[in-house]
């Protein structure tokens, strides 16, 4: 059975998704979406454990039709990570999600939900485990489908046109990854990951085979929300509902850059893409402006979803900035930060789920006081946002560490300093949260607020000891980050 | 519509010969040209032209919002059971030749490919069908007359 | 002759601008997703004439004609897929027009944005 761990992680959630659809029962979906997730969970935890202790990826044919004639499933490290990160967050706000979709989503749409939720995890995944360029398409708008469904049962009327916004951009990148792939298979006769790396080479001088890489780069650019492509991003996260926002904010981006690094190191030669593409400036510059532009939007914003967001899109700065570095120490700090932001930012946006069950909104200029009626969620708050700020044993830290070493390898000395720089603006927007919580008069309104339900509060806490966890204990985030980051070298 | 009775007649027809196409598309898919998208696609446009000639509700009865949701389940069910089935038979997910035990190689057995295939399509066809089946309900069934409860209508909206 | 034998990749070009420049500069919902459709009907016929091959006939075996030219069935297959997608992304794209018709009462995206900023 062991061998077919690969393919289960995508097909489980697969043929539970339909299911969803054909239960009645609102307890009974969400038991078995959390039971699904669990499995999926513990699926990606057995696969990592398998992957580190052999020396090559783990591979399945779909229907024992052999690469690259048939489909075939490959995990790696990277890919490893990925899908662990991707199925603990699915599954921590599966069991968030049963309390906090009650005021959000009408009862008898709740069957969809949780279908749609399960098949933009099956395509998350899916994205994860494919060895096959087409195939990967396919999972990513199964994913994109899904989550503007999710999006668009926000509870405001905004939520459709932020649902619309991402559904043309997001068609527009796939649409462009589609060419992409197309223009490759044109030259090269094949689709599989393993056999484009060996016949591209031979290729990288044709201009249509230089173009493909283009439209794969801006495709996945768009979806991972770039810099100047990012306008999608804080519309859906703002009018999501929250689990959504929680979930998509952990996940979708930093599936979609994922992949990116997959075309770039995997498929495409990296010294290619340095040398002749000049990938690495472009993607530094756009990152520093992400960084910035982000950051300092994010102290504006009154609406605290909307801040996570725009820190959202500062922080994927942070992961194009390791990439744009193309040294090893940058792309493991990029996988690292992929696994530790997922963390962190799930963490924040599920505290706001508790504040806006308990008073309807996360409005920063209502909070004040809020500190004492509602203790344990923003406590939760506090620690979520020094990992966010990078403050020593933080999950957080640990990539701010590994993000600044690896400038000063290439002595960017600039960089160095910008890092720090958004990063003291970071302590700035989680502070003036802090100071309405801790340090401002309560209104009459906040007081008689009480904690959340502990059912909110539970899936909450195991994140933020998540947190603190991946502080201290590096195997997965540092150590085994670094060996995917050697190996997609090697390759 | 009852006084277009030409219309009437020919759609009927016309019905039962779509729908007896759609099968055969759906089912010689292995041998020749179709399969389940296109054959799921046809069998829904029996379904449609019916609508626009006797109305929405009798279509409605014949088969109803509900059937087509569950039935659009069941066929990524069937799919999905396929691949789930091969596996517990010694295969890999998908490998039809699997499903019917044979002296042959997998791959070679001609049996099982040919049962593979047939539910593997059967469940495209079914959902297809019923997905396109529900997407035409649903854009048929909206006026624009309500306005929803968070919604405040504009001047022009008004004026209209 | 070059130029015009390469006739349907200057379509796919053709289409692909025409379906962008509406996307970005059309105001009307509805004409985005017209616009996006375009767009992702090019690289539909892009697809189909990367199988295409020329005298080639449709990809079912014949047994007794060894050296037949068969036309490439995996893009038309790749591309059917994402037909399918397209589908559900049309879709998708007019029911949320629908909704949007219901709460904001209008279609067009700069009269959307002008309610959304009153209410701000």
């Amino acid at each position: 059975m062991q061998s077919h761990f690969l393919v289960l992680l995508v097909a489980i959630p697969l043929i539970a998704a339909p299911v969803c659809v054909l239960i009645k029962s609102r307890a009974l979906v969400w038991a078995l979406v959390s039971v699904v997730s669990g499995i999926c969970f513990l699926l990606s935890v057995k696969l990592l454990i398998l992957v580190s202790t052999s020396e090559t990826a783990l591979t399945y044919a779909i229907g024992f039709w052999d690469a690259p004639v048939g489909i075939q499933y490959r995990l790696d490290m990277v890919a490893a990570i990925v899908a662990f990160i991707v199925s603990l967050i699915a599954f921590i706000v599966a069991l968030y999600s049963r309390v906090s979709l009650k005021d959000e989503i009408k009862a008898e749409k709740i069957p969809l939900f949780y279908s749609a939720y399960l098949l933009c995890l099956t395509g998350l995944l899916g994205i994860t485990v494919t060895g096959d360029a087409f195939n990967l398409f396919v999972f990513m708008e199964i994913s994109s489908l899904a989550s503007y469904a999710l999006i668009s049962m926000g509870k405001n009327r905004a939520a459709l046109i932020s649902s619309f916004r991402y559904l043309i951009m997001g068609t527009i990148g796939a649409t462009f990854l589609l060419i992409g792939i197309g223009l490759m298979y044109a030259h090269t006769g094949t689709l599989n990951m393993t056999d484009l790396a060996q016949r591209l080479p031979a290729l990288l001088g044709k201009q249509s085979v230089q173009v493909s890489l283009a439209f794969i780069v801006i495709g996945l650019a768009i979806k991972s929300a770039l810099f100047p492509v990012h306008i999608w991003l804080p519309g859906a996260y703002t009018h999501a509902p929250i689990s959504v926002s929680a979930f998509l904010a952990g996940t979708a981006t930093k599936v979609s850059i994922y992949a990116l690094i997959r075309f770039l190191f995997t498929v495409f030669d990296q010294t290619y893409a340095v040398s002749k593409a000049h990938l690495g400036p472009a993607f530094i510059i756009l990152a520093v402006v992400a960084m910035l532009f982000g950051s300092i939007l994010a102290l504006k914003q009154d609406n605290l979803k909307r801040m996570l967001a725009y820190s959202s899109i500062a922080q994927i700065g942070y992961l194009f900035l390791g990439i744009g570095l193309f040294s090893v120490s940058g792309l493991s700090a990029t996988i690292t930060h992929i696994f530790n932001h997922a963390i962190i930012k799930t963490t924040l946006f599920l505290v706001l789920g508790c504040m806006i069950y308990k008073l309807g909104h996360a409005q920063l200029s209502q909070l004040n006081g809020i500190g004492k009626r509602m203790p344990w969620t923003t406590a939760a708050f506090v620690i979520a946002g020094l990992s966010l700020i990078g403050v020593p044993l933080t999950a957080g830290f640990t990539s701010k560490w590994a993000l600044v070493s690896a400038t000063l390898e290439q002595e960017y000395l600039i960089l160095t300093a910008l890092i720090m720089f958004t990063s003291l603006l970071a302590i700035v927007y989680i502070w003036r949260v802090v100071e309405a919580a801790y340090f401002k008069e309560h209104e009459t309104k906040t007081t008689t607020v009480k904690e959340a339900p502990l059912a909110l509060l539970i899936p909450l806490w195991m994140l933020v000891i998540l947190n603190i966890y991946f502080g201290i204990d590096t195997t997965i985030n540092i150590e085994f980050a670094r060996q995917a980051a050697d190996s997609l070298f090697g390759s | 519509m009852n006084h277009h009775i030409v219309l009437r007649v020919v759609a009927k027809l016309l019905i039962p010969s779509i729908l007896l196409f759609a099968l055969y598309t759906q089912f010689h898919g292995d041998y020749g040209p179709g399969g389940g998208f296109q054959a799921g696609v046809i069998y829904t446009a029996a379904f449609i032209l019916h609508t626009l000639v006797f109305g929405l509700e009798n279509t409605k009865k014949i088969i109803s919002p509900t059937l087509v949701q569950v039935l659009s389940a069941v066929g990524v069910i069937l799919y999905a059971s396929v691949g789930f089935a091969s596996i517990f038979l010694g295969g890999n997910f998908l490998e039809y030749g699997a499903l019917i035990p044979s002296a042959l190689p997998h791959a070679a057995n001609p049996g099982g490919q040919h049962l593979g295939i047939l539910l593997v399509e059967l469940g495209v066809g079914i959902t297809v069908s019923s997905v396109i089946l529900s997407i035409f309900y649903n854009f048929a069934a909206e006026d624009d007359s309500d306005i929803e409860a968070d919604g405040i209508p504009n001047e022009k909206g008004k004026h209209e | 002759m070059k130029i015009l034998g390469l006739f349907n990749y200057w379509m796919v070009i053709l289409l692909m601008l025409v379906g962008l420049y509406m996307v970005i500069a059309s105001s009307n919902l509805v004409k985005k997703i017209v616009g996006l459709n375009l767009f992702q009907a090019s690289v539909f016929i892009l697809y189909i004439s990367l199988g295409k091959i020329l005298g080639g006939t449709a990809p079912i075996f014949l047994k007794n004609a060894p050296d037949t030219v068969y036309s490439n069935p995996l893009p038309h297959v790749l591309i059917l897929t994402a037909i399918v997608v397209g589908v559900a992304m049309t879709s998708l794209g007019l029911a949320l027009i629908i909704r949007i018709r219901k709460a904001y009462g209008t279609i067009e995206e700069d009269e959307i944005l002008e309610i959304e900023n009153k209410q701000q």
